[in-house]
């Protein structure tokens, strides 16, 4: 028993000095998809900085469902940076807890969005059922898969960009949203927790005919799963995704990792940076990059949930919380 | 009559204090957080949050899916402790080592690992498919998760009875002239039924709050496979803490009938046995 | 004996043959949808692309972080919930107070609730925005989202286990043994370790064996409070998710393989008990039937 307690003791003691003798130390909490893209940005990263001032930086990563994560860091998670996949998720670090300025997007360029991505539609090979836009979800027979809008992002972009782009037909109006929202919905035969489980529902377990899911997640499919299973279908009309990022002012300015913190950031507004996220086909802001590998990303006409919802808090209150057209939808059945 | 019964052991006041002050700190203070929290609704509100459409769909598919699977495991249980008890067979201390199991391996992963047999193209689902049978994604995947997660309980308390019972009872009833059914009805079977009912609710209770191994198997779809600790994560979604603990506070109170409920069954036996000693 | 038992029961009290076969395939069938093919999915998809992958996702530093991590924490936990399910067991079980069936089903509780409950509890508690959160920020004490928060949530699911298993064992035991040594003079302690441990060991044994299993793999409550910093509070089954939710299939149920060989490995452990047991209570009898 002795030896086991003095084992642990050790191994105690070997993580702590571990953890004293690196540099200072950066938690960026993030969402469950971007893990690839910041495996491959922090080395960078970390490299950029210590030639420039000679410290080395140890950046940890945290990832989880968004809003899951969001309420970690709400719930006393020291997370220094905070790159979330819709606005709403930075907003409630604001609302809840005062961590950051309500101004908080206005602090980086492009509204703290470094890059974008989009909703598309995956298709099994050969597209057997001949799905070409969003109107063709609410046929009979065609079954649909996409995360639970309810709790997370990547499905509350999905249902949005369904919603507007019904909203933007000839003659279509919010009542006529309701009921083509409410049709696709009807041929949902699985909403899952998260991103990730719905393509494996997809893509393993081989339910339903077409995925809703992020564009850069079409490509991280492709390399876990092979090129030949799936296509990628680009609709008429799509939303803009907008994953923001900031730094958690109350975190940094009790740990003295301000400096850092706001340098990883503004690293990601780099040439390099871009092009890391380019090649993770997140789509980036630097048009020199986005030119570049304008062959991965074809042109969609896009609109935002600024300009079609009214803003995120609006489009959060009306659609998603209890009682919202989400709800409604399910309430009528 | 006193708080205590007098007794000549040493050592009450330390144990049973110590029980106490680590009982209210681990338990009790953290479980009362959560209905402090509650309180700060009014009984109109708490009873909107509890009592919406969607909440009591949840509630129905939650205990009813509860039920199912105790039930099975009921009947199942006693099958499988009746053959291991009674029963000679190759492997039978590895199948009864495997009782166990569910205990053991981490619900998410007994979640993936059953959707990943009776999705419409795993090893079981695709013998299913072709005869209208879907399991996983519908309500019944949440039927054989929970039965997963309950099969140790009704097993493991009515093997010892069975193990116990007295051979001399059943000779008397064959010797009386009752068929094989009829003493396993008369005799048998009632002597079994304590553990039995303990086990179902132990199974039931356990199955209740299940959360991981669900949330892989269900669709998840609102009034059709939305369990209620899916809910209270939707609650939280919204930062509707306060929405999380109503429900939680339900399901809290619920539990705790419950558990009353098997104790009471257990002393009620207790009692039953110890008078006919 | 025991075979004159069996031949004794198959005269008078057997069913016939296909019955007590086709009882015995039924009961086989139901465990094999339910227990055995779960298992071996389990190993089938973590060896699907071979060895050297299952091995190289064991050994990678994050799979071996979580491994320590859950390792500590149930180093912690067991310890915890051991003393308790003794002394719990010792004021329930041989003393006759009011209130007995309450405390019992307190006890029990923990095993009912929802794991998403039993995490969300602490963070209401020690949470930035809970009862205590500020003053801990105050005082730079970190509980959630570190490891005092992981072994809580664990001591939370596994509380009952070890009382659960005691409590019915001591008291079919009585207080006779106790009494005597009392009389002749023992000690509170001497009572306790020559009289009542020897007793109750194998329970006791048992009880650690299904509180320890449980620890490792609980899932729902310690991904509430862990944070999911990799490498740094990932417990196993977290690190299983999260290498579920990056499509590495192969390494996912590579890990979670460790988890479903501990799960044997604890019902050999628990099989060895059981057979001690036994073999402790055969020994006895025939000591006793030898006087």
């Amino acid at each position: 028993m002795t030896r086991f307690t003095r084992l642990i003791a050790a191994t105690l003691a070997t993580s702590l000095s571990a953890a004293a003798l690196a540099g200072p130390e950066l938690l960026n909490v993030s969402y469950d998809v971007m893990r690839d893209f910041y495996k491959d940005l922090n080395p960078a990263f970390v490299k950029t900085y210590q030639t420039k001032t000679g410290e080395t930086l140890v950046i940890q990563q945290s990832h989880g469902g968004s809003g899951k994560q969001a309420r970690s860091v709400i719930d006393g998670l020291q997370a220094d940076v905070i790159t979330m996949n819709m606005p709403p998720d930075i907003d409630a670090l604001h609302d809840k807890a005062k961590l950051i300025p309500e101004n908080w997007a206005s602090r980086l360029p492009n509204n703290s969005l470094p890059f974008t991505s989009l909703q598309v539609l995956i298709v099994r090979k050969g597209n057997p059922k001949q799905i070409k836009d969003w109107s063709d979800l609410v046929k009979p027979g065609v079954q649909v898969v996409m995360p639970n809008p309810k709790v997370t992002g990547n499905g509350r972009y999905s249902y949005l960009a369904a919603w507007g782009f019904a909203l933007k037909q000839p003659g279509g109006n919010e009542q006529k949203a309701r009921e083509f929202v409410g049709a696709l919905l009807k041929n949902v035969p699985v909403l899952d927790g998260g991103g990730r489980a719905a393509t494996t529902t997809f893509m393993q377990r081989g339910i339903g005919d077409v995925l809703l899911t992020f564009e850069n997640e079409a490509e991280m499919i492709a390399r876990e799963f092979g090129r030949g299973g799936f296509e990628v279908i680009y609709p008429s009309l799509s939303v803009r995704a907008e994953p923001p990022v900031t730094i958690v002012d109350k975190v940094v300015d009790k740990k003295g990792t301000r400096k850092q913190a706001e340098d990883y950031l503004k690293f990601l507004w780099t040439p390099a940076a871009q092009e890391i996220a380019a090649q993770n086909y997140l789509r980036p802001q630097d048009p020199a990059v986005l030119k570049k590998y304008a062959s991965q990303f074809p042109a969609v006409k896009l609109f935002t949930v600024d300009e079609v919802f009214g803003g995120w808090r609006n489009a959060q209150k009306t659609h998603f919380d209890d009682g919202g057209s989400f709800d409604q939808v399910y309430a009528k059945k | 009559m006193k708080f205590k019964q007098a007794s000549v052991l040493p050592g009450f006041n330390l144990a049973f204090g110590y029980t106490i002050v680590y009982l209210s700190l681990i338990v009790l203070l953290p479980l009362s957080a959560l209905v402090i929290k509650t309180s700060s609704l009014s009984w109109a509100q708490f009873w909107d949050v509890v009592s919406d459409d969607r909440v009591l769909a949840s509630y129905k598919l939650t205990f009813g899916a509860s039920l199912l699977a105790a039930g099975l495991n009921l009947v199942f249980g006693l099958l499988v402790a009746w053959v291991l008890v009674r029963y000679q067979f190759w492997g039978k201390r590895f199948i009864d080592a495997l009782v166990d199991l569910p205990f053991a391996l981490p619900t998410a992963v007994a979640g993936i690992a059953l959707t990943t047999l009776y999705a419409p193209n795993g090893l079981i689902g695709q013998y299913l498919a072709p005869l209208g049978i879907q399991v996983a994604f519908k309500p019944l995947g949440i039927v054989v998760a929970l039965t997963f997660i309950g099969l140790p309980f009704v097993v493991r308390t009515v093997q010892p009875v069975l193990q116990d019972l007295e051979a001399e009872l059943e000779e008397a009833a064959a010797c009386l002239g009752a068929s094989r059914w009829q003493t396993f009805c008369k005799v048998i079977f009632p002597a079994a039924m304590p553990a039995l009912l303990t086990g179902f609710t132990l199974a039931f209770a356990r199955a209740v709050g299940e959360y991981g191994s669900v949330i892989f198997i269900a669709g998840n779809i609102p009034f059709e496979s939305e369990i209620v600790p899916l809910l209270i994560i939707g609650k939280l979604e919204q930062y509707d803490y306060v929405g999380a603990t109503a429900i939680a506070t339900v399901m809290l109170a619920i539990s705790f009938a419950l558990i009353l409920v098997i104790n009471t069954i257990q002393w009620w036996h207790s009692r039953r046995h110890g008078m006919r000693k | 004996m025991h075979s004159m038992q069996a031949t004794q029961r198959s005269v008078a009290t057997d069913e016939p043959r296909w019955v007590r076969w086709s009882l015995i395939a039924l009961a086989l069938a139901f465990l094999g949808f339910f227990l055995v093919l779960p298992l071996f999915s389990v190993f089938a998809e973590a060896l699907r692309k071979g060895w050297a992958l299952y091995v190289e996702a064991l050994i990678e530093p994050d799979a071996i972080a979580a491994i320590q991590l859950t390792l500590i924490v149930t180093a912690i936990a067991l310890p915890l919930n051991l003393v308790f399910g003794v002394a719990a067991a010792w004021a329930i079980a041989k003393f006759d107070f009011k209130g007995k069936s309450l405390l019992i089903t307190l006890i029990d509780l923990p095993f009912s609730v929802s794991p998403v409950v039993a995490g969300l509890i602490y963070v209401l508690l020690f949470g930035a925005q809970g009862w205590w959160g500020a003053w801990l920020m105050e005082h730079d004490i970190k509980i959630i989202f570190a490891v005092p928060g992981i072994v809580l949530a664990t001591v939370f699911v596994t509380f009952p286990f070890v009382a659960r298993e005691l409590i019915p064992l001591m008291e079919a035991q009585g207080t006779e043994e106790e009494q005597a040594a009392m009389v002749l003079g023992a000690s509170g302690w001497q009572l306790f370790w020559k009289v009542t441990l020897p007793n109750i060991k194998w329970g006791l044994l048992y009880g650690v064996i299904l509180c320890n299993a449980r620890a490792m793999g609980e899932f729902g409550a310690v991904s509430v409070v862990s944070g999911h910093i990799r490498g740094m509070t990932n417990t196993i089954p977290l690190h299983v998710e999260i290498l579920y939710n990056e499509y590495n299939f192969v390494a996912a149920f590579a890990v979670a393989s460790i988890l479903a060989l501990l799960a044997l490995v604890t019902l050999a452990a628990k099989s060895w008990v059981e057979w001690q047991a036994d073999r402790q209570r055969a020994l006895d009898a025939r000591m006793a039937t030898d006087q």
